[in-house]
């Protein structure tokens, strides 16, 4: 047998010691105990035999997708929902548990829709409950920035695969600030809803069926050489996509003031991008939905309240506990106390292994929590332990290139305790307050657990009918 | 209580690094609020809500700066303050971009694609994890834990076969890999002999007498102790076999087990039946040759000399029964078996998984046999005391220093069979020279030592 060139140790230096003074290279690992309690759970996901070919196959579905922009159309269109549906970020959640920004933004939607004339009316409307119901977005196709609330007039972003014709669906982004999704309900919030009802939507629906389907993913690729992690920063995204729409906007045949509004609404929102990337994110990750034995993570999103994961080997089902506070900078004299645990569905671009996972690529936002550009490398180098791939389109210059870290193994998470880095806004506590601040935050360690513990118990009910 | 604001034209920093700058300045003495922006719309109104006024004429290419203060004196030491964080928040910390070591198998597999073999000796519950991350990746593992259940070894082993990759162990303290040793091996010289141990201690008796008549041995690879039971079959065996039959080097294969399960001993002598390289068995059991007795038909079959094997100082004789204290299992087995349990002879494996789970080898930490020792030297019932030093990478620098002065405080006679050849990162020689001057009596043969324990106490073999 030929002589190994290099050896990987794991376990007790001293043999790792013996191999090196063979003048032998070694690779040492940095091993550490598992989660508490998940030893036997993550032996019986290592040795079941769907496992490793599963994984491979959910990475390899999800990384061959690519979303473009088809259409933008109302809600109550390409979601069919109804007058008194409401879609909200996260996992399941009644009006009785729903944080400040998710009630705040379901008040707004309530008075978007004419259902109250005041937002406070709707407090009584979804205390009732008997005339209006609340669903996931993720339960729809769909994914919410922050509170994520999504109703019938609200216009939307279609983003498809061309290859399945699947379709993913988000709302157009707001700007910052006093807005819907960071739970503002104030007349300003409906004044600029309503506008981007009456003529941001059209205005896009005219200009993206005039043009050839945007490449989504192309522009993602293009942003994370640009600085941008597609989270917390869009900006090269935002303006790229302006290039590609703006002719077509500018020949939409609609009034020039209007175009110009929104022109300038699109240019002053550097977050605009956000609500493309997000839709882009799932729509590779659905791809990866339903495969039996993979531990692979294809959600993660929050509703103010409760954190919740999705992996593809089983189902629909979240893995859930409590949403934790983000550590990060606060706007103006607001401060800890002034803001809600972590919420929305933009996590989805963490999941497809961007946002705080290309930390590295984005070295404007890494010093959100006082971090360094070392510290951002470390955390995409870091986030690299728990996925079980690497992104070939999405590169991140800084680091040699090397792809992006992209799905999250739960079966890694708990074997290394390390947590998936997530940047995140920070909405205000109290219903109507608006954005207080951004920040990183980390998903409830426990809810890793929990999903291996569900795969481990398919994993041996698979095994008990062999 | 007072309101400052300033407008800096031409100032620019990332909305980031301008509300870490106001952070700061908010913890500064004197300063009750402090916002340090760009003047865009939205920053704007949020310095109005906070109560500032800010000039009309501010664009968004404005840096402002915005501090409350308790009173007006406060102004020059918080607008060094927000000047000295500007600094700051622009100055490159030192020494924190070193790349952070992987945290598991697959993470360093993926770092390292040239490594071939994978070393485990987590603890046994995490075994298989590890291991499987190498066999996911291709690559062959030695898992040195023990204590990892017989079904995940298993599990691991089908699929390993599926992939043409080499488990060696649970509990393989010993292989050499295309000369490279690992675990406990020991320093030997390439040649013609291939070696499959379902026994590690076993494997490196056999090392060490081989090396001794002058034959080397190119690649030695464990399997576990287990490999040959009837829940195991053999898995690792057969793939060990191939690899060596494969192997242009190798000219005869020897393989060495603790007992078998009989039907799956059958299968692999079927199996060794098939290759192109003779294959010489040495499964140990009652009635069965003992490694001594089984390298000696192995130079024979080679066509070698059997040497006279190497007995250095001199017990006396002793009356009682013998207390063999043993490091390597195989070894205990084979002196069990050679002097049968009936005359009161008991003998230990301080390397079984009772004695190890969660501490480490006693090749490694010496302290449990050590105490044995001293109590069984204070036993009047002790007649011989029979022990083993295994030498090799891994194990204790200098086992020999450890072990001399309890053998010089027993009043017994004191066998000992010293396991390693002179290439040794512990020096055979020396380690022999050391424990026969505290009064021993060295064998290079565990069965050799046994039997002249016996003799000591006036039985015979």
């Amino acid at each position: 047998m030929t002589t190994p060139e290099a050896v990987v140790n794991v376990g007790a230096d001293l043999l790792a010691d013996a191999v090196a003074d063979q003048a032998t290279p070694v690779t040492r690992v940095d091993w550490r105990p598992p989660m508490t309690g998940t030893e036997a759970d993550l032996a019986t996901v290592a040795a079941d035999p769907l496992r490793r070919t599963a994984n491979e196959r959910a990475l390899v579905a999800m990384l061959g997708v690519t979303a473009t922009l088809v259409d933008v159309a109302p809600a109550s269109e390409v979601l069919g929902l109804q007058r008194g549906e409401f879609l909200h970020a996260g996992p399941p959640i009644a009006w009785d548990r729903a944080s400040g920004p998710l009630r705040g933004g379901l008040m707004a939607g309530a008075a978007l829709e004419g259902l109250v004339d005041d937002p406070e009316d709707a407090v009584a409307l979804f205390e009732a409950g008997d005339s209006v119901s609340l669903e996931p977005c993720h339960h729809r196709s769909t994914v919410g920035p922050m509170a994520g609330v999504v109703t019938p007039s609200m216009w939307m972003f279609v983003l498809e695969d061309a290859a399945s014709g699947r379709r993913t669906y988000c709302s157009l982004n707001e700007g910052l600030g006093k807005v819907l999704r960071y739970g503002a309900y104030g007349p300003e919030v409906l004044t600029r809803l309503r506008w981007m009802g009456d003529v941001l939507g059209p205005l896009l629906q005219k200009a993206v069926r005039a043009t050839d389907p945007v490449d989504v993913t192309g522009i993602l690729t293009q942003m994370l050489q640009m600085g941008d992690e597609a989270h917390n920063r869009n900006r090269a995204g935002t303006l790229m996509l302006l290039r590609d729409l703006s002719p077509a906007m500018v020949t939409s045949g609609m009034d020039s003031a209007d175009v110009a509004d929104g022109l300038r609404f699109i240019g002053g929102n550097d977050h605009f991008f956000l609500n493309l990337a997000m839709p882009a994110c799932k729509l590779a990750l659905d791809a990866a939905r339903g495969t039996e034995g993979s531990t692979m993570v294809v959600a993660m999103a929050r509703n103010g309240t409760d954190f919740g994961i999705q992996t593809a080997g089983t189902g629909d089902e979240w893995f859930t506990g409590p949403a934790q506070l983000a550590d990060g900078l606060f706007l103006g004299s607001y401060g800890p106390d002034d803001a809600n645990p972590d919420i929305g569905d933009s996590a989805i671009t963490e999941t497809a292994g961007i946002g705080g996972f290309a930390m590295a690529t984005a070295p404007a936002i890494v010093r959100l929590v006082g971090g360094s550009v070392p510290d951002a490398l470390a955390t995409t180098r870091r986030m690299h332990e728990i996925t079980l791939g690497e992104n070939p389109r999405w590169t991140v210059p800084v680091l040699e290139f090397q792809g992006t870290p992209t799905g999250i193994d739960v079966s890694k998470v708990c074997r290394t305790g390390i947590l998936p880095q997530i940047n995140t806004g920070m909405a205000g506590r109290l219903a109507g307050v608006g954005q207080v601040g951004a920040g990183l935050v980390t998903p409830p360690a426990e809810i890793f657990p929990q999903a291996l513990a569900r795969l481990a118990g398919l994993a041996r009910e698979r095994q008990d009918r062999l | 209580m007072t309101n400052h604001v300033e407008l800096r034209p031409g100032a620019y920093a990332d909305s980031v690094t301008l509300l870490q700058v106001s952070r700061a300045v908010q913890g500064l003495d004197g300063v009750l609020a402090a916002q340090v922006a760009m003047a865009t719309a939205l920053n704007i109104e949020v310095l109005v809500e906070m109560g500032f006024d800010v000039p009309a004429e501010a664009t968004t290419n404005d840096l402002v700066v915005a501090l409350r203060l308790a009173d007006a004196d406060a102004l020059p030491v918080a607008l060094a303050g927000v000047d000295q964080a500007l600094r700051d928040a622009n100055r490159r910390p030192e020494g924190s971009s070193e790349i952070a070591a992987p945290r598991t198998t697959a993470s360093a597999l993926r770092r390292t694609p040239e490594a071939a073999v994978v070393v485990v000796s987590v603890p046994g519950p995490s075994a298989l994890v590890e291991a499987m991350d190498a066999v996911d990746a291709g690559r062959d593992v030695l898992i040195f834990s023990d204590n990892v259940p017989v079904e995940q070894e298993v599990a691991l082993k089908r699929a390993a076969a599926e992939r043409g990759v080499l488990v060696m162990g649970p509990d393989c303290g010993t292989a050499v890999v295309g000369g490279l040793g690992l675990g406990f091996a020991n320093v030997v010289s390439p040649g013609p002999v291939g070696i499959v141990a379902a026994s590690g201690t076993g494997c490196q008796q056999l090392l060490a007498l081989l090396d001794h008549a002058g034959v080397g041995v190119t690649s030695a690879l464990g399997v576990g102790g287990r490999d040959l039971s009837a829940e195991v079959r053999g898995v690792s065996t057969r793939e060990a076999l191939r690899r060596l039959d494969s192997d242009p080097a190798v000219e005869l294969i020897v393989v060495i087990s603790k007992p078998p399960a009989p039907d799956v001993a059958a299968e692999i002598e079927e199996y060794a039946g098939t290759l192109a390289t003779p294959v010489e068995f040495a499964l140990l059991g009652a009635g069965k040759p003992d490694l001594t007795a089984a390298t000696e038909a192995v130079l024979r079959r080679l066509g070698r000399d059997v040497p006279a094997w190497p007995v250095v100082g001199s017990a006396s004789p002793g009356s009682g029964a013998i207390r063999g204290l043993f490091v390597g299992g195989t070894l205990k087995s084979e002196a069990q078996l050679i002097a049968g349990t009936d005359a009161g002879h008991t003998f230990v494996d301080f390397g079984d998984d009772e004695y190890t789970t969660g501490r480490a080898h006693p090749m490694i930490d010496p302290s449990l046999r050590l105490d044995h020792l001293g109590r069984a030297a204070a036993d009047p019932a002790t007649g011989v005391l029979l022990l083993d030093v295994v030498l090799g990478h891994g194990a204790e620098p200098d086992p020999a220093a450890l072990l001399a002065p309890a053998i010089a405080a027993a009043t017994q006679p004191v066998v000992v069979a010293v396991v390693g050849t002179d290439g040794d990162p512990q020096g055979r020689d020396r380690q022999v020279r050391a424990l026969v001057d505290a009064g021993a009596e060295v064998h290079l043969s565990n069965a050799g030592a046994t039997r002249r324990a016996l003799e000591l106490l006036g039985a015979s073999s």
